[in-house]
């Protein structure tokens, strides 16, 4: 009896915390459900004018409804709608029908009849067209049901018929939705004679308003994407869709043709006028070409950009499009292209000075020359200096993709994409220097080409350079003045923007191993007799002979004879190099020096194993280490952690797992320490200095664990299991060292409550993952969970201190792939003495560079941190726009942080630091209770914590009074 | 009514472009150029033929003018204050702008420097243009009550416009000069489909296809920077507007880009003020100006500043643009006298030069040259020859054509031989009729126009109602009554049009007799004329009444045995003339006979 009345206690107290708690405000949803579908209707019932009954309904459209009441609700509708003579209304009631029958849980083919039925007696062509929209939601919400698909294109079928283009454009989408091609199927289905939907919606492909043609061209393309195969029949009707006069209709038609040309590429169609035969791809290559010089750029882009993924069309076909067949006054003319490339094979470069010499030569017949309808004739050559850019970008894309896949075709658009480097606008040379660099593998710069590419190093523009960079890294270049000019051009670049230093050594360092036999026989004349480096032995600080060196050393690498033409400082030099920028030098076999080759070279390739095997071993050692007495378990979890940093160090493609393993063993040993104090054994209100050491440890172990979770990329759900399981070992600990060191039970009922929550979302989220966790905390803990929910604060914490001690040691599985975020600061680089000054309360922009490495999801993680000396911080989020990625991994944020603040005496320092903002909930499934409305419960931007993960810097700055 | 159109300048010709159109019964003056190659009356259009005797404003309805070049506005003050004429001159305002620089420039050379007299004023200038109407781009400007202009872009020249004149359901589109490629400060000409019944084009380069503009500007850009790197001067002599602005633009971001640091020169004059307007008139220059002039007007030169003469002394490199373009006088004259001798110096020609000047001369490769008093000029310089022209070329026409879809073509502003190969070529491509008009010469088109019928929206739906499937091709019966009252056309069901005119309504109706041979008994006949009609009309309503007699819809078909041979029967079939159509069908298919009934 007093147990009973002690539980009744317990859960009357309980009541009162929660509803205090703002966290479980989800749940009280579920308390008030019952009433949502009468109340609604006692709202309805009360509005008096159409205008009041809708703002009822635009209030109730606010709030989800569940998937039990979804039925309810409806039916109130309906009968609601009956009644209703406002269109306005009605409209509003056939839009909340389709948003209801969207929700999850809720099967709706019990309104569709309903649905069906007010739609015959509908007046209105707006609410018409909002009940087929509903009907759609409730076609798509029932794929597996024929017998309702059938019907619903059956109403969709009677309405086409329909004089608002609204209600045909609805018919069109439903068609193109729910219609099917499988007759078999539809026997059965209520006698309803099949339809062949293509043939009804083709029909409207020549519907007088341009509205609906494209809707029918739109849901010819739905009927694709649903896997049905399209009739090669359309192919003819798109066509001629291409002349339409309105935009959105060809732009549709351009899709549905490249669509046609993609399902039946090989078949042969006739040309007409003439009795020749093409392919089918061909043909349509050749028209989505001609809509290249469309009258809108909408249409333009869509088409550049589905050329580039035509890679069945002929090469015949493929090189017309960068072929415009120039004459002036009806004599053939050669391209720009054409003559230099002349030039340069008749070994006389660059000169043309001649006046003419661009003059036209053999005349043309005037007959042959047809000046449009030429197909894919310069389709290209259109594209790339369209006035949009856009529509350049599209089409620089689309250069990318055929290149990508003919070699052919990649060398012959090589000119075309050289000239691209010098358009007017920063993103389209940008793209093209990417695109040059996705293509670098089938080409080979010539001479005359690589001179332009160098002639964009001197761009002011950093991106533009650091992509050039990128490009040379894996060009191919055809001969040693082709290596000198890069050589000299990377030089100048170097002299006039000295912060590429890094991006152009290594730039060097991949032009020299690619080259080695071009770079051999001007190694003499860098080294020596190049008028920059005349002395007898050059500067060694000076980068530009840094560079120099870089490039030559690494053509050594694969040179064995090169080292011979070195002097001695060379030698000298390499060593100093080898040490000093070791990623950028390799190692050498250089004559007399045994040593150096012997030891390092051989011994690159195994080194990995050992390590490897180090690592396995020494974790291996801890693991399986439980039984061991307290105190030497500790120390060989310290000499491992310190191994493992150490590791880290050294190997840098294992510092990623090293650094996770440790940060593991660092939690557990911290724990273990925890619970060696001495605290335990000792009444509660003697130890409370102690407990620090025990609090701090719970708090530390939760911030290695977030660490854990978020800084690494490539963690598994595996991993995040044992990482969560973790946080709850420290959860629980918190928990015991308050119950310990507080006095009075109050407060602990909330923390006992919350920690059983936490256990509760534990399994909840974890479940399939619950057997590998046998015999650890938390499987001991679900075992005992109704007794626990059921005890008093005090018996739960004794219960969960013996747990603790008792629950063994988690085997962490390694994943295959693990990096550790890191972030370094390029700029501001924290080294002036110069403070920025600015007038107080007005704002001054800092710029901020910054590579981020292995960070996943940059965008919506990274933030930016400004501490001022007064202690204020403010976190700044970076624009989505502000982040580059130039590799994979690889991240590069360029930013600017507003700075502002009151007036100073004097300069004084603010630190800026790069933060990863985290949300641990965002990696679980969505609760059950929170999904099913229509209402997107909240948008996750919230952020639950941050984790700094650069080093700070400072920045000087001053903020001056402002002056009256 | 058609159109008519004479060009009294630019047919079969470049310069003086002057066009008579007259679309129904309106009469438009397009352009209203002089000619560069005369000094005498041949330089400007022969007004005197337009009205022979009359006041001009009496028979000109309006005068458009498409670009501020002189080619095209050179004439305007010498017609509009000497000739006189008062009505309205339309011109966008980019033109309306920078025109009257021109004028006043054209003037003082012709006045001033040739001592030219009986030449328009000053003041005749400012009254011509106090006549002008601005036009902006894609606005309808209604002249008077029936004749409408809109204008378009056309790249070109900064706020070259191409016009569409329209007169009820007939149109005219005149492009002026135009190009379909963008360059760094304009972007391309565009039209809608707006289906004119005549596309008057110009045709300069009607036989060429032009290369890529990139190479031509990567070529230029190499070369100004390989000399200034070497420490020489260029000299790009040039006409102080179009190209010139181009080309600045082009270096402008070109040293921009590249952090160069070398001056660049602009000799002063009528540019500053022409680079005035360009600043001002940013919506009519292309996407890259037009987004990033929030930030920094491009046609603010940072690096661009003016000329000075005792400049061309200074050491080191530099760039100057100076006037006039073809090195046969001025500015550029001196300056490539004085850098003529230096091989690391370099002259670019940017435009064609004509025969006898020091441009062309030295393009065409001659190294000494004679100067006035007998010096002899030896060049060492490097001679360089760019070409950066504003037109469309032939695939450019011919894409204009297509866009606009028009029903003729007319080519004007270029030579009679490469009209000749356009023409053809578009008869060809585009099944259109393709004219090409010497000065002077007539054109008349035939048109067929349109009459708008107004249709009541009650008979409209009606008949949709009826149609099954919308068919856009296929022509339909529609039945109704045309209503013409104070010349408009009205279409309206047969029952209003009677209350409209107060008329009682009559019954016409059709009756015809089918003789069939038919031993069987009237009945029996009737319910197999019944069947035979239910089972081939299957969608009307086939009904066997009562008293004997068949209805399909309102068609009553009686039978009655012939009063001499009763091996006859005779069908009488009657309609009303609503349902003609059916009516005659059905006697059709009943003379044919009946199919043997199954025994």
């Amino acid at each position: 009896m007093a147990a009973h009345l002690k539980k009744r206690v317990y859960e009357e107290f309980t009541k009162v915390v929660q509803q205090q708690q703002e966290e479980i405000a989800a749940k009280k949803l579920r308390l008030t459900k019952p009433s949502k579908s009468a109340a609604l209707h006692i709202d309805l019932c009360k509005a008096t004018s159409p205008a009041d009954a809708l703002q009822y309904l635009l209030q109730f459209a606010r709030k989800p409804v569940e998937a039990e009441s979804v039925e309810g609700v409806v039916r109130i509708l309906l009968e609601h709608y009956y009644k209703e003579n406002d269109a306005s209304v009605r409209l509003k009631i056939a839009s909340l029908l389709g948003l209801l029958s969207k929700t999850s849980g809720f099967s709706p083919d019990c309104i569709m009849d309903d649905a069906i039925n007010i739609l015959q007696n509908e007046k209105s062509h707006q609410v018409l067209a909002q009940l087929l929209d509903a009907l759609l939601a409730i076609g798509t919400k029932l794929p597996e049901n024929q017998a309702i698909q059938m019907r619903l294109v059956d109403v969709a079928c009677k309405h086409l018929t329909d004089t608002s283009h609204g209600v045909r454009n609805k018919c069109l989408q439903l068609l193109g939705n729910l219609g099917s091609l499988e007759k078999s199927v539809t026997k059965d289905a209520e006698g309803l004679a099949p339809r062949d939907v293509q043939k009804i919606i083709g029909d409207y492909f020549s519907d007088q308003d341009p509205r609906v043609r494209t809707a029918a061209i739109k849901a010819m393309l739905q009927l694709h994407e649903r896997g049905l195969k399209l009739h090669q029949a359309i192919y003819n009707q798109a066509c001629k869709l291409l002349s339409d006069d309105y935009e959105q209709v060809r732009s549709a038609a351009v899709q549905l043709i490249w669509v046609v040309s993609q399902l039946y590429p090989e078949s042969i169609v006739p040309i007409p006028s003439s009795n020749e035969e093409i392919r089918l791809v061909d043909d349509a290559f050749g028209k989505i070409c001609h809509m290249v010089s469309d009258g809108s750029w909408v249409v333009r882009v869509q088409a550049a950009k589905l050329l580039g993924s035509m890679e069945q069309v002929s090469s015949h076909f493929l090189e017309q499009t960068l072929d415009k067949k120039l004459m002036s006054d009806l004599r053939r003319k050669r391209t720009a292209h054409e003559r230099a490339k002349e030039l340069y094979s008749s070994g006389e470069f660059s000169s043309g000075r001649k006046w003419g010499d661009d003059a036209p030569k053999e005349e043309i017949d005037t007959g042959a020359v047809n000046l449009i309808e030429s197909g894919a004739c310069g389709a290209f050559v259109h594209g790339l200096e369209d006035e949009m850019f856009e529509v350049r970008i599209a089409a620089v894309e689309a250069l990318c993709m055929l290149a990508q896949s003919s070699p052919s075709f990649a060398e012959k658009c090589l000119d075309f994409l050289v000239d691209m480097f010098n358009d007017e606008i920063e993103e389209v040379r940008l793209q093209s220097i990417h695109t040059m660099r996705k293509i670098s593998n089938n080409i080979t710069l010539r001479e005359d080409q690589l001179d332009t590419v160098l002639a964009v190093l001197e761009d002011s523009s950093r991106d533009i350079r650091e992509a050039l960079h990128e490009l040379l890294c894996c060009t191919n270049v055809s001969t040693k003045e082709g290596i000198h000019l890069a050589l000299v051009e990377l030089l100048k670049n170097l002299a006039k923007y000295p912060t590429d230093r890094d991006s152009i050594w290594k730039c060097l360092k991949f032009l020299g191993s690619r080259h080695p036999t071009l770079v051999l026989p001007l190694v003499p004349e860098l080294l020596s007799t190049h008028p920059f480096f005349d002395t007898a032995e050059p500067d060694m600080d000076d980068p530009a002979y840094i560079a120099v060196l870089v490039l030559i050393f690494n053509a050594a690498k694969t040179c064995p004879t090169m080292p011979a033409l070195f002097s001695d400082h060379t030698f000298r030099h390499y060593a100093y190099l080898r040490d000093s920028l070791s990623h950028l030098v390799p190692a050498l076999r250089l004559p007399g020096r045994k040593l150096v080759s012997s030891a390092v070279s051989p011994n690159i390739v195994p080194h990995e194993d050992p390590s490897q095997q180090f690592l396995q071993q020494s974790l291996e050692r801890v693991y399986s280490l439980q039984h061991l007495d307290p105190q030497g378990t500790q120390e060989l979890l310290e000499f491992t952690i310190r191994d493992l940093q150490r590791l880290g160090e050294l190997q840098s493609e294992l510092a990623g797992v090293a650094d996770f393993s440790a940060t593991y063993l660092q939690c557990q040993l911290l724990l273990i320490k925890a619970l060696q104090e001495k605290l335990w054994n000792v009444a509660a209100p003697l130890y409370l200095k102690q407990s620090d050491l025990a609090s701090a440890a719970a708090k530390q172990i939760m911030e290695e664990t977030y660490k854990m979770e978020f800084m690494y990329s490539g963690v598994e759900n595996k991993q995040v299991v044992i990482i969560h399981h973790m946080r709850l070992q420290a959860k629980a600990l918190q928990l015991i060292v308050t119950a310990r060191t507080t006095r009075g039970v109050d407060p602990l009922f909330g923390m006992c409550e919350k920690f059983l929550q936490e256990v509760d979302f534990f399994q909840r989220c974890f479940i399939a993952d619950l057997p590998h966790l046998q015999d650890s905390f938390v499987d001991k803990l679900l075992d005992l969970m109704p007794r626990l929910m059921t005890s008093k604060p005090a018996e739960v914490v004794k219960i969960l201190q013996t747990m603790l001690r008792q629950s063994t040691f988690l085997h962490l599985p390694l994943p295959e792939q693990i990096h550790k975020a890191s972030a370094t600061i390029i700029e501001p680089a924290g080294e002036s003495d110069n403070p920025l000054r600015f007038t107080s309360g007005l704002v001054v922009a800092l710029d901020v560079d910054a590579t981020l490495e292995h960070v996943q999801d940059p965008q919506s993680t990274v933030k930016v941190q400004v501490l001022y000396p007064d202690g204020q911080a403010q976190m700044i989020h970076p624009k989505p726009a502000d982040f580059r990625n130039p590799g994979p991994g690889r991240h590069r944020l360029i930013t600017q942080v507003y700075l502002s603040h009151t007036a100073w005496t004097e300069p004084c320092q603010v630190e800026v630091r790069l933060l990863l903002a985290y949300n641990s909930s965002a990696r679980i499934p969505k609760s059950p209770w929170i999904e099913g409305g229509e209402v997107s419960p909240q948008v996750e931007t919230s952020i639950e914590g941050t984790i700094p993960f650069s080093k700070p810097v400072k920045v000087y700055i001053m903020p001056k009074p402002a002056r009256r | 009514p058609g159109s008519r159109l004479t060009p009294t300048g630019a047919g079969q010709d470049v310069g003086r472009s002057c066009i008579l159109v007259s679309v129904a019964g309106k009469n438009v003056m397009l352009d209203c150029g002089m000619h560069m190659g005369f000094n005498d009356d041949r330089r400007f259009p022969d007004f005197s033929y337009i009205t022979q005797n009359g006041r001009l404003t009496d028979f000109l309805d309006c005068v458009i003018i498409s670009h501020f070049h002189l080619d095209h506005c050179g004439a305007l003050p010498y017609f509009s204050e000497m000739v006189g004429y008062d009505g309205p001159i339309y011109m966008t305002p980019p033109t309306q702008a920078i025109c009257p620089i021109l004028l006043e420039d054209y003037r003082k050379i012709a006045v001033d420097k040739k001592g030219e007299a009986n030449f328009f004023t000053s003041q005749m200038i400012k009254d011509c243009m106090k006549k002008v109407v601005a036009v902006h781009l894609h606005q309808t400007v209604q002249v008077d009550d029936e004749l409408e202009i809109k204008a378009y872009y056309a790249g070109h020249v900064l706020g070259a416009a191409m016009f569409q004149i329209k007169v009820g359901s007939e149109s005219v589109v005149y492009t002026g000069d135009y190009n379909m490629t963008p360059d760094r400060h304009l972007g391309a000409a565009w039209i809608d489909r707006c289906r004119p019944n005549l596309l008057i084009t110009e045709s300069t380069y009607a036989t060429t296809i032009r290369d890529s503009k990139r190479c031509r500007e990567r070529d230029f850009l190499k070369k100004v920077h390989e000399t200034v790197e070497r420490g020489g001067k260029v000299l790009i002599p040039v006409f102080a507007l179009g190209r010139a602005q181009e080309l600045c633009i082009l270096l402008e971001t070109f040293w921009e880009r590249m952090n160069l640091k070398a001056p660049i020169y602009f000799s002063t004059g009528l540019t500053e003020k022409a680079n005035h307007y360009y600043k001002l008139f940013i919506t009519w220059t292309n996407q890259k100006i037009r987004k990033t002039f929030v930030q920094r007007n491009m046609f603010e030169f940072k690096h661009i500043k003016a000329f000075d003469r005792a400049f061309a002394d200074n050491p080191g490199p530099m760039v100057v643009f100076a006037t006039p373009g073809m090195l046969h006088a001025g500015q550029s004259l001196q300056i490539f006298r004085k850098w003529a001798g230096n091989e690391k110096n370099m002259v670019i020609m940017p435009g064609y030069c004509v025969q006898g000047t020091v441009g062309h001369k030295i393009l065409s490769g001659q190294r000494k040259l004679e100067m006035e008093g007998r010096q002899v000029l030896e060049v060492k310089m490097q001679v360089e020859y760019m070409s950066f022209s504003a037109h469309a070329d032939a695939k450019g026409i011919m894409q204009l054509i297509g866009q606009a879809e028009p029903e003729h073509v007319l080519l004007v502003h270029g030579e009679a031989k490469k009209m000749e190969f356009l023409k053809q070529k578009i008869e060809q491509e585009f099944r259109v009729n393709c004219y090409m008009p010497a000065n002077g010469e007539t054109v008349t088109l035939p048109t067929s126009p349109s009459i708008p019928v107004g249709i009541s929206l009650g008979l409209l739906k009606r008949e949709m109602a009826q149609g099954m499937l919308p068919d856009a091709k296929r022509p339909r019966l529609l039945q109704g009554t045309l209503i013409m009252k104070d010349s408009n056309f009205r279409l309206v069901s047969s029952e209003q049009a009677l209350k409209e005119l107060g008329l009682a309504e009559h019954q016409l109706r059709f009756t015809c007799r089918v003789h069939l041979h038919d031993a069987r008994k009237e009945q029996e006949t009737v319910m197999r004329v019944y069947s035979h009609l239910k089972s081939i009309l299957k969608d009307h309503c086939v009904q066997h009444l009562p008293d004997g007699s068949v209805t399909v819809e309102s068609i009553l078909i009686q039978a009655a045995a012939h009063s001499e041979d009763p091996g006859t029967k005779v069908l009488l079939v009657s309609w009303t003339y609503q349902d003609e159509e059916l009516g005659s069908y059905l006697t059709s298919l009943l003379k044919k006979g009946l199919p043997q009934a199954p025994s």
